[in-house]
């Protein structure tokens, strides 16, 4: 089921300079379920819809703790997942006994970037198939980024990966100017809504199927969060206030027109530049 | 890809590289083994030498002092070596022991200070964080049986707060807000404690310049080790500063009486 | 002849009949699809500017560098793959920290490129890999002056008095050579760099850009360093004009 001659490994351009193994390394991500991050003056967030495979399984992981100040969701391969976001750690850890500095946030992006893109360079070793989403805090600020296995990592305002991420995209490139001065729980109730975008029909968010990430202060429905704000995951009960905060789709004044969902093969994630 | 089934799997241990996910010739722990390791002697004594560094705290930042004597045993060797290096915008360090070692220890700062601006996203280090380096530097040595010897005085200014932190070679580190190494920790370092503990946030920078300078001076006529040639330097919200070497004025009048070095024979 | 189908152009380490390698061939094609990139080379300095083509308009506008700096005295800018970009840079850094470890001077250029250039050359030798999908401006002031290169995906590397590579390189190299390049000042060609890449933008086609200029000169004191704030503000209001007076 070749497309053509040119796909079967990494290092071989097509005659227009494509490389397709990396190309279909991105289309790993878009096999599994999304994540959104956004970002405020003050807090960066993210959410992921959690998959199971059935009544009696739970839900899959989809966000981690890197450091104290770092947080990322994946989409993709978890077990490639679980190898960059532990060099991340590593990474994180050195940078606190080396410097007694916690890492910057776009050093370690680039870190997991770099060794990506080996990846895209070497005979006998295909890409990472997962995407990450990063979110943490240093002087400059909440960041977000997106990291991707073409070895290109971005910060962005918003972002989604994953399954049907496009239709989340489309709302937070609507909204996201808003988003600069939104309160936590507002840039919760956006996340929300664009991650809504992303379900098939006749699905919903639950608690049990949704994880939100958040970097930043505590705020009004949190308790026991460390003053600095570092990175924590909410799931389950905690999220439910969450929830009820969304404005129903079919209300006059939701968020968002309630677009079609787009094709699962959505253009949707650059390669170069 | 390792192709030897017997290597994959192997026990955890973050120290090696854990997926094998570096490509091979970068991997961890993959040089060749030094067969003659044995049979090598490592530093026993230091060789070049510089005697004690001084450091403060004052009311706008801090302040340090260093002769800029290198001496060979008990000979004055070199008069004009520098002991006090800024580190980045807000950080100076000064050494006393080994001179060869703290010119390494320069080298692997200032590489380390390019890769900082290189990579061009104002995270620069502070005062605090090249401490923290440079006691996991001088640890890692000492913990391989191959010190860098000297003892080393770190102090800064950044985002308004003074730091100011001794490390040795052995990598052992402390805090104060007055400091001095080698023998200006027996002679100078009762001085400064009397004169600014308590002050810090008073001292103004003419009294904390005298202050060193008095206390180079006592250290002039007591360390034979020592030169009558000294640099200041601070670290302010403006930066840091290294003055020109400054001469101590010295009277040596009364050496007429000391017997050995005045005219009398016996 | 055509190289689709014959087989020849599957491996970068292996010629086709009439002695190419297609391979490297197409990993220039990867530089050409990719946003202008110019280096100026001038009386006392170097200038960079890149069209940097914003993909997303959710992205955060001046965090995503395209420019790269290696040593204090050198930078950087690369058209094609970003991510082997920022290998080739990483490798220059190393290769900048080494010289400096072995001789304890600053690396001249010269040799830097040497190094480098050997490098990219490796990556077109062999089947288990391929080139590097990126061209690579690269300049400094070392002891020997300004000076400024590009390191091609074969592993070729020419000095230039200006550079352009990647989609608007011939309109900008036409535009480079009417400059007399040796009597312009550093801030002058700031200009000039600006007004190049606000031209060779090609507003139906492309997608937005943003513009990143860095320089070495005696202004920035010798150091590579993004243009200041208000200059590069300046610089990039007078584009606009100028192209207005254009059309």
């Amino acid at each position: 089921m070749f497309r053509n001659t040119y796909d079967s490994d990494n290092t071989v351009f097509s005659p227009q300079g494509r490389l397709h193994q990396v190309e279909y390394a991105l289309e790993a991500v878009k096999q599994g379920s999304a994540a959104v991050g956004l970002r405020s003056k003050t807090h960066a967030i993210l959410l992921a819809l959690k998959r199971s495979t059935g009544e009696l399984a739970s839900y899959q992981q989809k966000m981690y703790r890197i450091d104290d100040h770092v947080g990322i969701a994946i989409a993709g391969l978890t077990s490639d997942a679980r190898v960059l976001s532990n060099f991340m750690r590593q990474q994180a850890m050195s940078s606190r006994m080396v410097f007694n500095r916690p890492i910057p946030v776009n050093r370690l992006v680039s870190a997991i970037a770099d060794k990506a893109q080996v990846n895209t360079q070497e005979y006998g070793r295909r890409p990472y198939g997962v995407g990450f989403l990063v979110i943490g805090h240093d002087k400059n600020g909440p960041h977000l980024y997106e990291f991707s296995p073409s070895g290109n990592s971005y910060e962005y305002y918003a972002m989604s990966i994953g399954a049907r991420s496009q239709s989340a995209k489309t709302y937070l490139e609507k909204h996201f100017e808003s988003f600069t001065d939104c309160t936590l729980e507002e840039l919760i109730q956006h996340g929300l809504h664009s991650l809504r975008e992303t379900l098939q029909q006749d699905k919903e968010l639950t608690i049990n199927n949704t994880s939100i990430g958040i970097v930043g202060p505590a705020g009004t429905h949190e308790i026991n969060v460390a003053a600095d704000g570092s990175f924590r995951i909410l799931e389950g009960e905690p999220i439910e206030i969450y929830l009820k905060s969304m404005i129903p789709k079919d209300a006059p004044d939701a968020g968002e027109g309630a677009a079609p969902a787009a094709p699962a093969g959505d253009e949707d994630v650059q390669m170069a530049e | 890809m390792d192709h030897f089934p017997t290597n994959w799997g192997r026990p955890r241990n973050d120290a090696q590289d854990l997926y094998n996910t570096y490509p091979l010739h970068q991997r961890p722990n993959n040089t060749p083994k030094d067969v003659f390791a044995d049979g090598v002697q490592r530093t026993q004594q230091p060789i070049v030498t510089g005697t004690s560094i001084l450091a403060i705290l004052y009311k706008d930042g801090i302040m340090m002092a260093a002769d800029t004597l290198a001496s060979y045993g008990s000979l004055s060797r070199f008069k004009t070596i520098q002991r006090l290096q800024s580190v980045g915008e807000n950080t100076v360090i000064g050494a006393s022991g080994d001179m060869s070692d703290f010119q390494y220890v320069q080298s692997i700062l200032e590489e380390l200070m390019i890769e900082e601006f290189t990579a061009n996203d104002q995270n620069e280090l502070g005062p605090a964080e090249i401490h923290e380096y440079l006691s996991r530097v001088y640890y890692a040595r000492r913990s391989k049986m191959n010190p860098l010897w000297n003892s080393v005085l770190v102090g800064g200014k950044k985002d308004g707060k003074r730091f100011l932190a001794y490390v040795d070679l052995l990598g052992t580190t402390y805090s104060a807000s007055t400091l001095a190494t080698g023998y200006g920790a027996y002679i100078a370092l009762p001085l400064l404690r009397s004169a600014v503990e308590g002050r810090e946030d008073e001292l103004t920078e003419e009294q904390a310049q005298k202050l060193l300078t008095d206390c180079m001076r006592v250290l002039f006529y007591r360390d034979a080790r020592s030169l009558d040639k000294f640099q200041i330097a601070k670290v302010t919200d403006e930066g840091v500063v290294i003055s020109d070497p400054i001469k101590l004025d010295t009277t040596w009048g009364f050496a007429e009486k000391i017997r050995g070095y005045g005219p009398q024979t016996q | 002849m055509t190289s689709i189908g014959t087989g020849y152009d599957l491996s970068a380490s292996t010629y086709s009949p009439d002695g190419r390698i297609f391979q490297v061939e197409y990993a220039n094609k990867a530089v050409e699809n990719s946003g202008t990139v110019i280096g100026l080379k001038v009386k006392d300095g170097i200038v960079f500017a890149v069209e940097k083509l914003i993909h997303s308009k959710l992205l955060v506008p001046e965090a995503n560098k395209r420019i790269q700096t290696i040593d204090r005295h050198i930078g950087m800018a690369t058209a094609g793959y970003l991510a082997d970009g920022r290998q080739i840079a990483n490798r220059a850094r190393d290769e900048a920290s080494n010289y400096r470890e072995t001789y304890r001077t600053p690396p001249p250029l010269t040799e830097l490129v040497t190094r480098l250039r050997l490098y990219v050359q490796a990556y077109t030798l062999y089947s288990s890999v391929r080139p590097f999908g990126c061209s690579t401006v690269i300049g400094a002031i070392d002891k020997n002056g300004p000076s400024l290169y590009v390191v091609e995906p074969s592993g070729i590397a020419y000095g230039y008095n200006g550079a352009a590579v990647g989609k608007g390189r011939q309109l900008a190299k036409t535009e480079l050579e009417k400059l007399k390049l040796s009597e312009l000042t550093t801030r002058e060609a700031v200009f000039e760099a600006a007004r190049i890449i606000y031209l060779v933008h090609d507003d139906a086609k492309e997608k937005e850009f943003e513009l990143e200029m860095s320089w070495i000169g005696d202004e920035s004191g010798g150091i590579h360093l993004p243009v200041p704030k208000d200059l590069h503000q300046e610089a990039e209001q007078k584009a606009k004009d100028a192209l207005e007076n254009f059309d």
